[in-house]
């Protein structure tokens, strides 16, 4: 590995992958998110074990507003796509649509934090609180690591669009991008679990 | 292998040897005990075989293959062998079948749930921050920190915490259950003979956890009826109306005796005839062996009373001084319960 | 090694990068020979610290009754002692010897992730200071390593003990999340050429193993830490009964990690222990393939076995013996491995260094701590076992006669890989035999404590119970453990002053890579990376005649990566927002989490272009 590539302009196929930084970013960051699985796994594991203890506070069945939360993974799900579109636009080394795809996917992003955070605070004053009971703690650690995550999602690719515009498309920024797209999905999947374990399955039972 | 059985069959005796018959593992009084004993003579005669073996090739290794000095050969460089290999999987796992079934036998056997037997004695244990509740609900009893059971019968015990978590241990006579809040578990155990029996907290539950003992008495069955009847017996006050009022006042707002006061903490009902006072002050006007160092139930009451967190650091009770009583109450509270022995 | 640093310029390329000395240069470095010392002392420190306070406890446990120190002091000692010897010191040292080693076993120049490596130091270090600081603060955590709920609640638990417990571990484990991924990453990626996975060193692999059960374990003790956090400062109800909390879910949590965490601790070691023996054995490991197969089966298993910590909560006869049949398998592996190195040493040509006392010592020692485990494996006979002086014995056999030997066992090893110097051969057999003897007074009674009746973690006992005589045996073991510790200590402050000569091939029968590099190795490790047509791929080399091992590439100007002091202050950052939850204050809680986030923005926007070095004009120079 000796020097760097600052070629503008002439980018190989993969860019993500064409040091063996980017190689080792990218490896590294699947076993991260390796990681975040099992964290995700054991958030969910200690939600399910308490989701009956509703106490005094309100039922999920009364509390939930499918319609909302449906709204919420619709724009979630689309964000994702968006940005698969934005690693499309980086494979073909065209900045403009990547930027593009990315700002979309972050205007969508935000979108869903909105609504997330106008949904606890509808929460929060029909008593459904972090202390109400052990339901309620699990429901908001567990759906409030998800949607810290996509807050430091959304900080970070804002970032990476900044970055695009100061320093073009490159076989450092190449990974970056890639990550944070790896990362996004990933943030995906496990709504869609969310989705259905704790909102869905709120609804049955 | 048969040079090794009377090797290991002197090593079990030699355990056995060990310990205080009444708190001792190694030393069972019961037939729970004595199943675990069983497969700790299992368990430990397999492992020592291993260990033996083992040591055997590493000594015999060590002396015969190292290096003399100034030797600079280059041993064989082997790869492995296929036949060792397969022989080391396959021998562990045969003894391990040979301690898994009877491992797997006992585990459903002492998880049997006696709580519908008729025969069977209930006892409700619950572990307060650090002394033990011993409720009979089949006959409307409650006692603390001296387990009373008859010998014969099943005694099926419900455990459960009413602050942290303890665990419910009398080694003698079988292994331990953990007491959880909010939760509770069941275990049964057996008294053959009649004697008292040392029991533990086995859960790091606070500053007093190493002090948190209680004592198991096994009587006959008839001794056990007479014992219920006492308990249920109206309570014997101080004589002196003075003194009664005093202890009524500041005593029974949180103990009980006989049918007066509350149980909110440990039950004095019959406390002059416990071996203990507090589970771990030794009285030697009761106990059979005492201990030069052993003081009379009425010093270790007074001593108690007295400065409670001096005995037991972190305990709930309020200190003499705290509860406002004068010397002389002191002493008249601690003679009047020393000498409430019940007669059974 | 800051010389190297000093004559370090940027040839034929643009970027010059600013090179530091002296203490700068350790607060800076990336580079894992650095990163390793500075693990290794800061874990050694801590070792000293939980020494001390197992001296403590085992001076207050002399005798009955005894009054050394209060039962709330007591409960802290325990605490602490086992939060610190297993996250602060163990570890530590574990990842010193993974950062000094594995890069040069496996032929690469550094671990993929420098700056994260130097990172993880930095976290560890700072979540172990404020764990440390709970003495002087007064509140030291006492429920126990485990900090069962709810004596670790905020109900029974008011005061900030538990919280420095909790906060101090959660930034800890930052740091060795990110050393997991970071050894997962390098092993896979930076292999030299020909280095496949089955020509690996035995260490590198179980360093790899380690990492995978890393990745996987520690984000549930991090959910946990989280969520006993919340309950405590945000009157959350996860573990809380009032409200509707469940005490019985965190010893879950707590066990599929801790129970992980015990392999963590030992893989390494078994790797250790491979090297060592083979070295010193002047042979290859003894079936090499089926110590990977063992290995690898034993982390599986490791997975799923938590519950026999739980054997006596309450789970049920069914759990009970799922968990004590999956338990009793790992047996079967471990048993293959200690064969193994049995058959490593048979017909081989033993010498006895003091690494190899460690190791040949690590064997039996290990077997019996192996075998009271499948003692304890036995469900029934547990609820006797359980949190009785027996398990307290069972597992200072496995962590102090399996790891902390193995751990000695490597330092003797690689010290002059690493310093290069030697340590003294005389003052290490006096500390393999002071501490070795030491340790089996110590632990060997300790079984018999449990059996006859005395439970774990008691600040005393009554008299006449027939724990005197044994306790008294312990106590004195402890000493002489304390004292091998000290003569270890005085051997490296008598190295320190010898020479810097030891040779490269420094025990002359080196059989991996760092063995064909100099003592210690340039700051880029190898001038090329060299070509690996084997397993013990030095050792091949050396029996064909060569002096060197053939090179993968041609010579020329070395990229390296630059110091930073960015992770110091990211975790400067975390420590102070830590002070900042604890104490409720969120301004400094803000404050401290934005300076690790201003940290990340500068990483990421500042790229490292690194700098070059070439060893050629080094080499004049010097």
């Amino acid at each position: 590995m000796s020097a760097h590539q600052h070629v503008e302009g002439h980018l190989p196929h993969e860019p993500e992958k064409a040091t063996l930084e980017g190689r080792n970013k990218v490896l590294g960051f699947w076993i991260f998110l390796g990681a975040e699985v099992v964290l995700f796994g054991t958030l969910f594991s200690a939600f399910i074990a308490l989701r009956h203890q509703v106490l005094d506070g309100p039922h999920p069945s009364h509390l939930f507003e499918l319609p909302m939360v449906f709204a919420a993974t619709m724009i979630l799900l689309t964000s994702s796509l968006m940005s698969v579109f934005a690693v499309q636009a980086m494979h073909r080394n065209k900045m403009k649509a990547l930027i593009g795809w990315l700002f979309v996917t972050i205007i969508l992003g935000l979108a869903f934090l909105g609504l997330e955070i106008y949904e606890f605070n509808t929460y929060v004053s029909e008593g459904h609180k972090m202390n109400t009971s052990a339901f309620s703690s699990s429901f908001y650690t567990l759906v409030g690591f998800h949607g810290a995550h996509v807050a430091f999602g959304v900080l970070w690719i804002s970032l990476l669009i900044a970055q695009l515009f100061k320093k073009g498309l490159t076989v450092v920024t190449a990974p970056k991008i890639y990550l944070s797209m790896i990362y996004w999905h990933f943030i995906d999947v496990v709504w869609v679990f969310i989705f259905t374990v704790v909102y869905l399955m709120g609804k049955v039972g | 292998m048969k040079r090794i059985l009377p090797l290991l069959a002197g090593m079990a005796l030699l355990l056995s040897a060990c310990g205080r018959a009444d708190l001792s593992t190694l030393d069972p009084q019961g037939p729970v005990a004595q199943k675990q004993f069983d497969l700790m003579k299992i368990s430990i005669s397999i492992m020592t075989l291993v260990v033996v073996v083992v040591f055997a090739i590493c000594v015999y290794v060590l002396v015969r293959f190292r290096r003399r000095k100034g030797d600079k050969t280059i041993p064989k460089q082997v790869e492995g062998n296929h036949k060792l290999e397969i022989i080391w999987t396959v021998i562990p796992l045969v003894l391990l079948l040979i301690l898994g079934v009877p491992t797997i036998q006992s585990v459903f056997g002492m998880a049997t749930d006696y709580s519908k037997d008729k025969n069977a004695i209930q006892v409700k244990v619950t572990s307060h921050l650090y002394w033990w509740e011993f409720e009979y609900p089949q006959y409307g009893v409650t006692t603390a920190q001296e387990l009373v059971v008859p010998t014969g019968k099943k005694i099926s015990f419900e455990l459960v915490s009413a602050d942290v978590k303890h665990a419910f241990w009398i080694p003698s006579i079988g292994g331990k259950m953990d007491t959880n809040p909010g939760s509770s578990n069941r275990m049964y155990l057996e008294f053959p003979k009649e004697g008292v029996y040392r029991g533990k907290c086995a859960e790091l539950c606070g500053p007093s956890h190493a002090l948190m003992d209680f004592k198991a008495k096994s009587v006959s069955p008839e001794s056990f009826d007479r014992w219920i009847a006492a308990m249920k017996a109206p309570a014997s006050m101080p004589a002196d109306p003075k003194l009664a009022e005093t202890f009524r006042s500041k005593c029974l707002a949180c103990h009980a005796v006989g049918d007066q006061g509350t149980n909110g903490a440990p039950n004095l009902t019959g406390i002059g005839g416990r071996q203990t006072i507090a589970g771990i002050l030794y009285n030697s006007d009761v106990v059979a062996d005492p201990q030069p160092e052993d003081k009379t139930t009425v010093e270790n009451l007074k001593e108690w009373i007295t400065d409670p967190q001096k005995v037991k650091p972190g305990n709930q009770m309020p200190s003499a001084a705290d509860n406002q009583l004068t010397p002389e109450e002191i002493d008249g509270i601690a003679k009047y319960l020393a000498g409430y022995k019940l007669d059974y | 090694m800051a010389t190297h640093a000093a004559h370090a310029h940027a040839h034929a390329h643009t970027h010059t990068v600013k090179r530091y000395k002296g203490l700068m240069d350790w607060l800076t470095t990336v580079d894992h020979k650095k990163i390793g010392i500075l693990y290794l002392l800061a874990g050694f420190i801590f070792f000293l610290v939980g020494g001390l306070e197992a001296i403590l406890i085992r001076i207050q446990l002399m005798k009955p009754m005894n009054d050394f120190v209060a039962a709330d002091t007591f409960n802290e000692l325990l605490t602490m002692h086992g939060t610190t010897m297993i996250f602060l010191a163990a570890m530590p040292m574990l990842f010193a010897l993974m950062n000094a080693v594995i890069p040069l076993q496996i032929g690469a120049r550094d671990v993929a992730f420098p700056f994260l490596n130097a990172l993880g130091f930095w976290t560890f270090f700072f979540g172990g200071l404020l764990l440390n600081i709970s003495w002087f603060t007064g509140t030291v955590p006492d429920a126990g390593w485990t900090s069962y709920v709810p004596l670790a609640g905020p109900t029974y638990n008011g005061t900030h003990g538990v919280d420095y417990y909790v906060i101090g571990l959660q930034i800890a484990g930052i740091g060795t999340l990110l050393g997991g991924i970071n050894f997962m990453a390098t092993i896979i990626n930076m292999r030299a050429p020909g280095m496949s996975f089955m020509r690996m060193p035995m260490f590198t692999w179980a360093i790899f193993i380690t990492s995978v059960l890393i990745v996987f374990a520690f984000p549930v003790l991090t959910v946990g830490l989280v969520a006993i956090m919340f309950d405590r400062l945000f009157q959350a109800n996860f573990f809380e009964v009032g409200g509707g909390g469940n005490g019985v879910l965190w010893e879950h949590i707590f066990w599929v990690f801790g129970h992980p965490e015990v392999y963590i601790l030992i893989l390494p070691a078994f790797g250790v222990i491979s090297e060592v023996v083979a070295t010193f054995a002047r042979k290859r490991l003894f079936g090499y393939s089926s110590m990977v197969f063992a290995i690898v089966l034993i982390a599986f298993l490791g997975f799923m076995v938590w519950a026999h910590h739980m054997f006596t909560t309450g789970l049920g006869p069914v759990a009970n013996a799922l968990f004590s049949i999956a338990t009793m398998l790992i047996a079967v592996p471990t048993g293959v491995k200690i064969f193994n190195w049995l058959f490593t040493l048979w017909g081989g040509s033993i010498k006895f260094t003091t690494a190899n006392l460690f190791a040949v010592g690590f064997i039996p020692t290990f077997v019996l701590g192996g075998v009271t485990g499948v003692m304890l494996a036995s469900a029934p006979a547990d609820y006797q076992y359980h949190d009785s002086y027996f398990v307290v014995a069972h597992f200072h056999y496995v962590i102090v006669g399996g790891l902390i030997l193995g751990i000695f066992a490597g330092l003797h090893y690689w010290w002059p890989k690493m310093f290069g110097r030697m340590l003294n051969e005389g003052l290490g057999k006096l500390t393999f035999w002071t501490f070795f003897t030491g340790f089996h007074l110590t632990f060997f009674v300790q079984h018999f404590l449990g059996l006859l009746g005395m439970p774990r973690r008691v600040w005393t006992y009554l008299p006449n119970q027939g724990f005197e005589t044994m306790n008294l045996i312990s106590s004195i073991g402890a000493f002489l453990m304390g004292i091998g510790t000290i003569v270890f200590v005085v051997n490296v402050i008598i190295a320190w002053a010898k020479p810097r000569n030891a040779a490269a091939d420094a025990w002359e029968d080196g059989r991996t890579l760092e063995w064909s590099i100099p003592s210690p190795p340039p700051e880029y490790n190898f001038k090329q990376i060299p070509l690996v047509r084997g397993l013990d791929a030095w050792w091949k080399e050396k029996m064909d005649g060569k002096t060197a091992m053939t090179p993968a590439e041609p010579l020329g100007p070395i990229h390296m990566p630059s110091p930073s002091i960015l992770p110091l202050i990211m975790s400067i950052g975390l420590f102070i927002a830590g002070f900042g939850f604890m104490y409720q204050n969120h301004w400094v809680a803000a404050g401290g989490i934005l300076v690790t986030f201003v940290c990340m923005f500068l990483r990421s926007v500042y790229d490292d272009h690194g700098f070059h070095i070439d060893p050629e004009e080094e080499e004049v120079q010097a």
